[in-house]
């Protein structure tokens, strides 16, 4: 047998070795036993030296090419039981994905806190401040820098938690408005803001009625405000708030601190506008008072009412939120019932 | 004021329906509460004529009676009223009719006599017990004898009408009336309106011989008495009746009736007085006098206080002016002189009288928000006439004024220019004159200016911004464009306090805490607790409740509320953080500072248990792990530190905290005291309270980089006894103080106090991390500085190494 017949045989031979082995333990002692220094490929090779010349050249190439052979048909089998064994592994790692995850601690902000940061966004995005002022509140600011004087009727005793005479929880964010009109520097720029906050009304707790809850102010004065501005922002406040179908509608009121006053009713969400229980068939629902405001707050805060003039108007979160998620109980909000304050996780 | 939409009709030609008329309204003038019409829901109720009558032979005060309903058979009812009779026409609800509260009416057997429906009470249909009159409060309704049977007895009894009843805000006192309504209407529908004239027949003698006024004009600036000989009291014609019942008022008799039908026709309360119960013949308009008492129609008694306004005769007051009449001079059957009182008083008197006696009139509501001033002489006359003819009554010759202040018309100037400028409209002259016009205002324009002459009728109008109003309700709100404020730039943006506060809330929301926002006034007990500052308390002068009386001085008594409800309710794993203020009082002020707060307080388990995961019920380290993180997010530039407090005494002496920065105490946490938690029925609960001003207003540390060492680190663990009272701080701050330029970190991995070490000892174990920024740190730099971390452990705290 030549050598070249004997390199073909071992060649034949390893390969089927190869393909048997079935660990990486296998394939390496084939590997060992095939390629070693004393496997039969170098035993074959170091008979080599009694070829002519001129064989030898091409036996050794012959010989180079089944060992770099053999070499690939080993690395090729030792990747294939690498993965076989690798994907066992896997197979065993299985997992019920349907599991529940791990839980996490997570605190959720209040209802109300949200729908105040929506409209203090709201109004940032329109150049207005966000502004807070005192909840107990001295009668000056509260009433009657509002334009209502000690014996109005409007302020009976029994809607206000005084502290004494002069001193009291304030029944309304409207104070804000001669709080800020009385500083406000109008060569700075108009004066636009929004101020909420918690206020105070003597009522007995009750699904609709609640002795604390909050309002938002705004108000905005400058030379040329009009009603139709007023119109506009309460349409872009309800867009914000409840989506961009919802209409608002004014109807004529009476506040001591506006003039016009009005209220502002907008599409009843329960019904599109139809009409139904929560509207009264109406098709509206009313969600807030606003008006320009009164020459007389603007002159007693100091501010001219012939150059200056403006719009306030006043929201209550609590009442939209009521509305908005159709909590039939305002209590709820005080109460903090951890099954309540979790409901309302929607981000963005 | 309950309206009525067919009253309406006779003076206004409106081609609407009463749904439209009343949205009308509430979109224009004033809000509408609802529209009824009375008829509706009721079903085969007609005119009955009882032809005979016997008593029921099993039942002593049951009638067997035969009604002629219009067919050709009468009908067969039992019928239990004690005023049925023979001859009367009464409502009969016919058998498969339905009658008031939708009850359906069958034929049946009542003691075993048939009975084909039911004779009905005006209750019955639909009446309120206040407007049935009183002869017919406790049996069947009797008809007019010309009453056709088996009509619908709807119109009879002006059920068809439609009944707007209109909320009528404080401003708009003229709304409280026809006359005001139809003034408003004509302006909204742009029609004429044509109002009654008086047509009054005198006869008799002049009254000034009869009867004196003597009137305050302070408290009364108008007073008018007019005097009615002869009446014939008797009930007042259907028609009247009808409106009146149908406005919400119970027919009394004929005099009665038209002062309250006179009311709301022209808006002005008038008194009718038995003028033969006077004492003397002098009426008298003044305050009452300390001791007086008066006895009024409703036979309330009453102490009269020095600021009410009496009418009163030569002996004694006869009547609370503007609320309610005496009962001593208050029309009877006997009356046959009736002395009608049309009067002004002043409002702020008649408020506080109606206050004061808890008397809330309509006569009271109209005289607080401003009667017609103009019209009261035609309301007094207008009653006279009524009496002449409804009651055959001698009107007296003239009338007796006391005092007769009639007000001027507002004059208001306006330019075209402020209105469109201010409701961002282009009305023009023409328009806007209509508009006022319509609303029966007088104008006068000179060019572009506007001199409007207001009726008095309307008290609520005196300055531009009023007109304003009207022109921009009767143009219509509808019309108006929609636009946003012009003008210089603004910027909006929060302060940097604003700006703490909502990343407060963002920081404990991502630690786990929802935000609670509790009642700000509470127990005086509780506002007097956790508290971080001397404060006196500040309390309601007149509160509703004790549990809502002083306004609290910390925020975590509030939480322990929430935590009560919830865990009265079974939600036993609470976490809940507020941020609001609490009110410090000093001593010798009204009115408290107002400081922010923030606090919270955990219950049960933070971290939610699951499948996976056991419960681990909160302790003090998870608590201030919290707040540490929570001040780390605020980064506030000063170490923060924690010293025991053994003192607070609503909190756990052990396991309390003061939270210090830069040695400034700005809160607490820990454990709620067990004695006070019992107290709240809550369980074990881990709270803490920092001054968020404080926070607020302390520097803050800015964010800056700091490079990454890419030369390795080399850890030591050391671990040692100490004496237990020796703290996790000292022995952290002396390492770091003796630990080498090279000491990145120390850690606390272990602490053990259990059988293993000597009683009075604890093992604490750290891990020392050494790093150099700048080169690869060699192994004996380390060993020498860790050798003399330990020796001075040993040397200064006693600390045995392990």
């Amino acid at each position: 047998m030549s050598l070249k017949d004997k390199l073909s045989e071992l060649h034949q031979r390893g390969l089927a070795e190869i393909q048997k082995s079935s660990d990486l333990k296998d394939v390496n002692q084939v590997r060992v036993s095939l390629l070693g220094k004393k496997g039969p490929i170098t035993e074959v090779l170091r008979g080599m030296r009694d070829l002519d010349a001129e064989e030898r050249p091409k036996v050794g190439a012959f010989a180079n090419e089944i060992r770099d052979d053999l070499t690939a048909a080993l690395t090729k089998r030792r990747e294939e039981l690498e993965n076989a064994v690798l994907n066992a592994r896997l197979a065993n790692e299985k997992i019920d994905v349907t599991l529940p995850g791990t839980p996490v601690a997570k605190g959720e902000p209040h209802v109300i806190q949200q729908i105040i940061d929506q409209i203090e966004d709201l109004f940032l995005g329109m150049g207005y401040q966000v502004l807070s002022g005192p909840e107990v509140e001295e009668d000056k600011y509260n009433f009657e820098m509002m334009n209502l004087p000690k014996n109005h009727p409007a302020r009976d005793m029994q809607d206000t938690f005084y502290i004494t005479k002069e001193i009291l929880m304030r029944t309304q964010t409207s104070p804000m408005q001669a709080r800020t009109l009385e500083k406000h520097d109008f060569s700075q720029g108009p004066l636009k803001m929004i101020s909420p906050g918690v206020v105070y009304r003597r009522d007995t707790d009750d699904p609709t009625h609640s002795h604390q809850f909050h309002q938002v102010e705004g108000l905005v004065i400058d030379k040329h405000v009009t009603m139709a501005d007023l119109k506009g922002t309460l349409q872009v406040l309800a867009h914000e708030l409840f989506g961009d179908k919802f209409d608002v509608r004014l109807r004529p009121s009476y506040f001591p601190f506006t003039e016009p006053s009005v209220e502002a009713d907008i599409t009843c969400f329960n019904c599109g506008g139809k009409g139904c229980g929560v509207c009264k068939n109406t098709g509206w629902i009313e969600v807030l008072g606003a008006g320009m405001v009164h020459p007389n707050v603007l002159k007693m805060a100091g501010v001219d009412p012939d150059v200056y003039g403006g719009f306030a108007f006043g929201v209550g979160p609590d009442r939209f939120a009521m509305l908005k998620y159709g909590v039939d109980d305002i209590r709820n909000f005080y109460l903090n019932d951890v099954r309540f304050l979790t409901q309302f996780t929607k981000k963005g | 004021m309950k309206i009525s939409y067919n009253w309406i009709k006779e003076y206004l030609d409106l081609n609407v329906s009463p749904a439209d008329l009343a949205e009308k309204i509430e979109r224009t003038s004033v809000e509408v509460d609802d529209v009824v019409k009375p008829s509706d829901g009721l079903k085969k109720i007609v005119v009955g004529h009882v032809l005979s009558i016997e008593m029921h032979p099993d039942s002593d005060h049951l009638h067997i009676c035969q009604v002629d309903v219009g067919e050709d058979e009468p009908l067969q009812i039992v019928c239990g009223a004690p005023n049925i009779d023979k001859g009367q026409r009464v409502i009969v609800a016919l058998p498969g009719s339905r009658i008031a509260g939708n009850v359906k009416i069958k034929k049946s057997k009542m003691r075993g006599v048939p009975s084909a429906g039911m004779i009905c009470a005006l209750q019955e249909i639909g009446f309120s017990d206040d407007v049935v009159p009183k002869e017919y409060a406790d049996g069947i309704y009797v008809l007019p004898a010309d009453a056709t049977p088996g009509d619908d007895v709807y119109d009879y009894l002006g059920m068809n009408d439609s009944l707007i009843d209109l909320d009528v805000t404080p401003n708009r006192g003229d709304m409280l009336s026809l006359n005001g309504t139809l003034h408003d209407l004509a302006a909204i529908y742009d029609r004429p309106v044509t109002l009654d004239q008086v047509d009054l027949k005198e006869a008799g003698h002049a009254i000034e011989g009869q009867l004196a006024v003597h009137v305050d004009a302070d408290l009364a600036p108008q007073y008018r008495m007019r005097l009615v000989k002869q009446v014939k009291l008797a009930p007042s014609p259907m028609w009247l009746q009808v409106r009146l019942w149908n406005a919400g008022y119970r027919p009394i008799n004929n005099v009665v009736d038209i002062t309250n039908y006179i009311m709301l026709k022209y808006g002005q309360p008038l008194h009718a007085f038995d003028y033969d119960k006077f004492a003397g013949q002098d009426v008298y308009v003044r305050t009452a006098k300390a001791g007086e008492k008066l006895t009024t129609l409703d036979e309330g008694e009453h102490d009269l206080d020095p600021q009410d306004i009496v009418i009163a005769d030569d002996k004694a007051p006869i009547a609370l002016a503007g609320v309610m009449g005496g009962l001593s001079t208050a029309i009877s059957d006997e009356t046959v002189t009736v002395a009608i009182e049309s009067a002004v008083f002043e409002h702020d008197h008649i408020r506080k009288a109606a206050q004061r006696h808890h008397l809330h009139t309509d006569a009271s509501q109209r005289f607080e928000r401003g009667v017609n001033q103009a019209g009261v002489q035609e309301a007094l006359d207008a009653a006279a006439q009524m009496m002449n003819e409804l009651a055959a009554g001698e009107v007296q010759l003239g009338s007796v004024v006391g005092s007769a202040n009639i007000p001027d018309p507002a004059v208001i100037t306006i330019t075209l220019g402020h209105i469109n400028a201010v409701l961002g409209t282009d009305l023009d002259l023409t328009k806007v004159t209509h508009i006022l016009e319509s609303l029966g205002f007088d104008v006068a324009s000179e060019g572009e200016t506007l001199t409007v002459t207001v009726p008095v009728r309307r008290n609520d109008i005196h300055i531009p911004a009023d007109l304003l109003e009207e022109i921009s309700r009767i143009y219509g709100y509808d019309e108006l464009p929609t636009t946003l404020p012009t003008g210089r730039m603004t910027m909006g943006t929060l302060t940097s306090a604003q700006k703490l506060m909502r990343a407060t809330r963002h920081s404990l929301e991502g630690l786990g805490l929802n935000q609670a926002i509790s009642y700000a006034l509470t127990t005086e007990d509780k506002a007097k607790m956790f508290l971080m500052q001397d404060s006196e308390t500040t309390q309601l002068a007149w509160p509703m409740s004790v549990d809502h009386a002083v306004l609290r001085m910390n925020v975590v008594t509030g939480l322990l509320d929430d935590i009560a409800y919830n865990s009265a309710r079974k939600v036993k794993d609470v976490a809940l953080y507020e941020q609001g203020r609490v009110f410090y009082r000093e001593d010798g002020t009204d009115r408290p500072n107002e400081q922010e707060h923030i606090a919270g307080a955990i219950t049960g388990t933070l971290m939610p248990a699951g499948w996976n995961q056991p419960a681990q019920e909160v302790d003090f380290y998870q608590i201030k792990g919290i707040v540490e993180a929570y001040l780390k997010d605020m980064a506030v530039n000063g170490d923060v530190t924690y010293e025991a407090n053994t003192d607070m005494p609503e909190m756990h002496p052990g396991r309390t905290a003061d939270i210090l920065v830069h040695g400034h105490r700005i809160g607490f946490m820990g454990q709620v005291h067990p004695t006070i938690a019992k107290q709240f029925k809550i369980g074990a609960t881990y709270v803490f309270e920092l001054n968020l001003q404080a926070i607020i207003d302390m520097p803050k540390q800015e964010n800056q980089y700091d490079v990454i060492s890419r030369y390795p680190a080399i850890t030591r663990d050391i671990a040692m006894l100490v004496a237990d009272d020796v703290t996790n701080e000292q022995i952290v701050a002396l390492i770091e103080k003796r630990g080498g330029a090279f000491l990145q970190s120390v850690k606390l991995f272990d602490v053990y106090d259990g059988v293993k070490v000597p009683k009075g000892k604890k093992s604490l174990a750290y891990t020392l991390t050494y790093q150099d920024k700048n080169e690869t740190l060699v192994d004996d730099a380390v060993t020498q500085a860790f050798e003399k971390v330990e020796k001075r452990l040993q040397d200064d705290l006693g600390a045995e190494i392990r």
